[in-house]
Order: C-alpha cells, then sequence, then structure tokens
C-alpha cells in the first residue's frame, strides 16, 4: 500500500473505507482483546475490592519490610520491562531487526524475573498456611481465593506474554513477521503492566502489616 | 510499502519521551507505596489508589500503547468499556461501605434495613 493510499483510506472513514480506524486489523483485534479482558479483570478487582470493604477483619498480611518492598521491585521491574517494550516496538517500526529482538529479548527477562519473584512469594505465603479457602492469620477466608484468584490469572497472562513475545522476536529476526505484529505484542504486553498497576495497589497496599 | 500501522508511528513519541513516562510512572508508584506508610481509613486508601492507578493506566495507554496518536474513533471505541468500569464501581463501592459502616457502628445505633 502506498503513502497516497493510506491518506484515501483515512478520509474515507465511517463510508465504506477499508480502515476505519487507520490501523490494521492485527491491531484491532488486539485491542478489542483487551477490552475484553479488561472487563474480566475488572469484575475481579471489583469483586475483591467489595469483598476488602465489606470485610472489617480482613487479613493483613503484608508487612513493608519485606513483602511490601518485595512486589514494589516487582512492579519496578515490570514497569522497566514496558520500557523496554516500547523501545522495542520504536526499533522495529525503524527496520532494525537486531535492535528489535534484544529490546524484546530484555523484555522477556524482565517478563521472567517478575514471574520468577512471583512465585517466590506465592511459596513463602502457602508456607505460611495460605490456601485458597483458608489463611493462616485468622479474619475473612476469602483473602486466600481472591489472592491467588487475581495474582494467578496475572501471572499466567505474563507466562503466556513471555512466550508469545519469544515467538514474535523468533519470527521477526527471521524476516517472517512484520513490525506491526511486534507493536501487536506490544500492546499486549502494556496491557499485561497496565492491569498489575491495579493488582499492586489493590491487592497489596490495601492489606499492609503495621 | 506502507502499512496503516506503520503510517500512524511515523509521527509517534520520541525515547525521551517514553523515558519521562517511565520515571513518572515509577514516581506515583513510589507515591502509592508511601500512602500504605500512612495507615489511612480503608476507603480513604482505596479511593486514592484507585485515583492514581487511573492516571498509571492513562499514561500506559496513552503513551506506551500510541493510543494518543492513534485516530479518535479508536479511543471511543474503548469508551463504553471504561464507562462500564466505572459504573459498576459507583454501584458497589457505596454498598461495599453502607455495609462496613453497618458493621462497625454500635449496636442498636444503626439498624440495616
Amino acid at each position: 500500500m502506498t503513502d497516497s493510499h493510506a491518506d484515501v483510506l483515512r478520509e474515507s472513514s465511517w463510508t465504506g473505507g477499508a480502515h476505519p480506524y487507520s490501523i490494521g486489523s492485527k491491531k484491532l483485534g488486539m485491542w478489542l482483546f483487551i477490552v475484553s479482558d479488561t472487563l474480566t479483570f475488572a469484575a475481579l478487582l471489583l469483586t475483591y475490592s467489595y469483598c476488602r470493604l465489606t470485610n472489617p477483619n480482613w487479613p493483613k498480611p503484608f508487612p513493608i519490610v519485606p513483602a511490601i518492598v518485595f512486589s514494589t521491585i516487582m512492579t519496578v521491574v515490570l514497569l522497566g520491562s514496558s520500557l523496554t517494550m516500547v523501545m522495542g516496538v520504536a526499533a522495529a517500526h525503524r527496520g532494525n531487526r537486531a535492535a528489535t529482538v534484544r529490546w524484546m529479548l530484555a523484555t522477556m527477562l524482565g517478563g521472567a524475573i517478575f514471574c520468577g519473584l512471583h512465585a517466590t512469594e506465592w511459596m513463602h505465603l502457602i508456607g505460611e498456611g495460605l490456601r485458597p479457602f483458608a489463611n493462616p492469620w485468622g479474619g475473612s477466608p476469602l483473602f486466600g481465593a481472591t489472592f491467588f484468584g487475581i495474582t494467578g490469572l496475572h501471572m499466567t497472562h505474563v507466562a503466556i506474554g513471555v512466550i508469545y513475545l519469544g515467538i514474535v522476536a523468533t519470527g521477526f529476526g527471521r524476516g517472517k513477521f512484520s513490525a506491526e505484529d511486534v507493536e501487536v505484542s506490544g500492546l499486549y504486553w502494556h496491557f499485561v503492566d497496565l492491569v498489575w498497576m491495579f493488582v499492586f495497589p489493590m491487592i497489596y497496599l490495601m492489606s499492609v502489616k503495621y | 510499502m506502507s502499512s496503516p500501522s506503520s503510517d500512524s508511528q511515523a509521527h509517534g513519541p520520541t525515547t525521551k519521551l517514553f523515558a519521562w513516562v517511565w520515571i513518572w510512572l515509577v514516581l506515583i508508584t513510589g507515591v502509592e507505596v508511601f500512602l500504605a506508610y500512612k495507615h489511612l481509613p480503608p476507603v480513604t486508601m482505596l479511593l486514592l489508589l484507585i485515583g492514581l492507578s487511573v492516571v498509571k493506566a492513562g499514561l500506559i495507554m496513552s503513551y506506551f500503547m500510541h493510543l494518543r496518536f492513534e485516530k479518535t474513533s479508536l479511543v471511543w471505541t474503548l469508551i463504553p468499556a471504561a464507562l462500564f468500569c466505572i459504573g459498576m464501581m459507583t454501584l458497589i463501592f457505596p454498598d461495599g461501605i453502607r455495609l462496613r459502616d453497618s458493621h462497625e457502628a454500635p449496636q442498636g445505633v444503626v439498624q440495616p434495613k
């Protein structure tokens, strides 16, 4: 498609043009997936918030040191991986394949570190006796179900994202995928980061042990 | 050859802008953690944290997800989901606060209807 053709498509929005949003179908498809996944996480987080607000005896198992410091490091790692991802997308649009693959590998490393830290934290809490339907600190037994449910679903998204980025990076490096594919995978990764921006304060910072 | 997507990327943000957005995101995270030290009431804490999280989500969507540089029609397509979430919050939070207050009130003072 030439630039002038793209301009014509942009001008013909809502009049039968092929690209009413001026983006490719893959990118639009990813945005629609993000909207649906947003509603899934919103339902979980709203349910959690309701449980948290209505239970005066909600467990508070996260001391500032080490739990909040630990989860803050996880947050910064995930934010850092978003920065490396945007650098990868920018490099892909410049046509620099080697730099794109390097930035995407850095992003995958951030995701893997996040999963490792999260798994460590899970094992620590399980070691203390936390279960989906019971907790060792007393108070509402809903804490375990909401904690494992929300953070588990998020961690699954991160793990799938690492695999997804690996596939796209390999394909882009070999010339089989386009810059748009890299950008679409970036959208997914930033969405996973965005969800954590709600999970971290609502799960961890709302349950600080003083 | 140019796809619509790569065409819209041509006038996108710079590396410096990405770095600034990232710094702001880390700073807001720092403010959230600082609030955790303050031992605020749950309702106040929840509202403050949601407000800051919405700001962070806006920064991520606008710059990292490139939404600020896309056509307005794409932004409008995402608005219904955001309105749905806000609508659910306005329904659920007041009821949650009402229930919590009725649990904490001394016996005989507040009787839930």
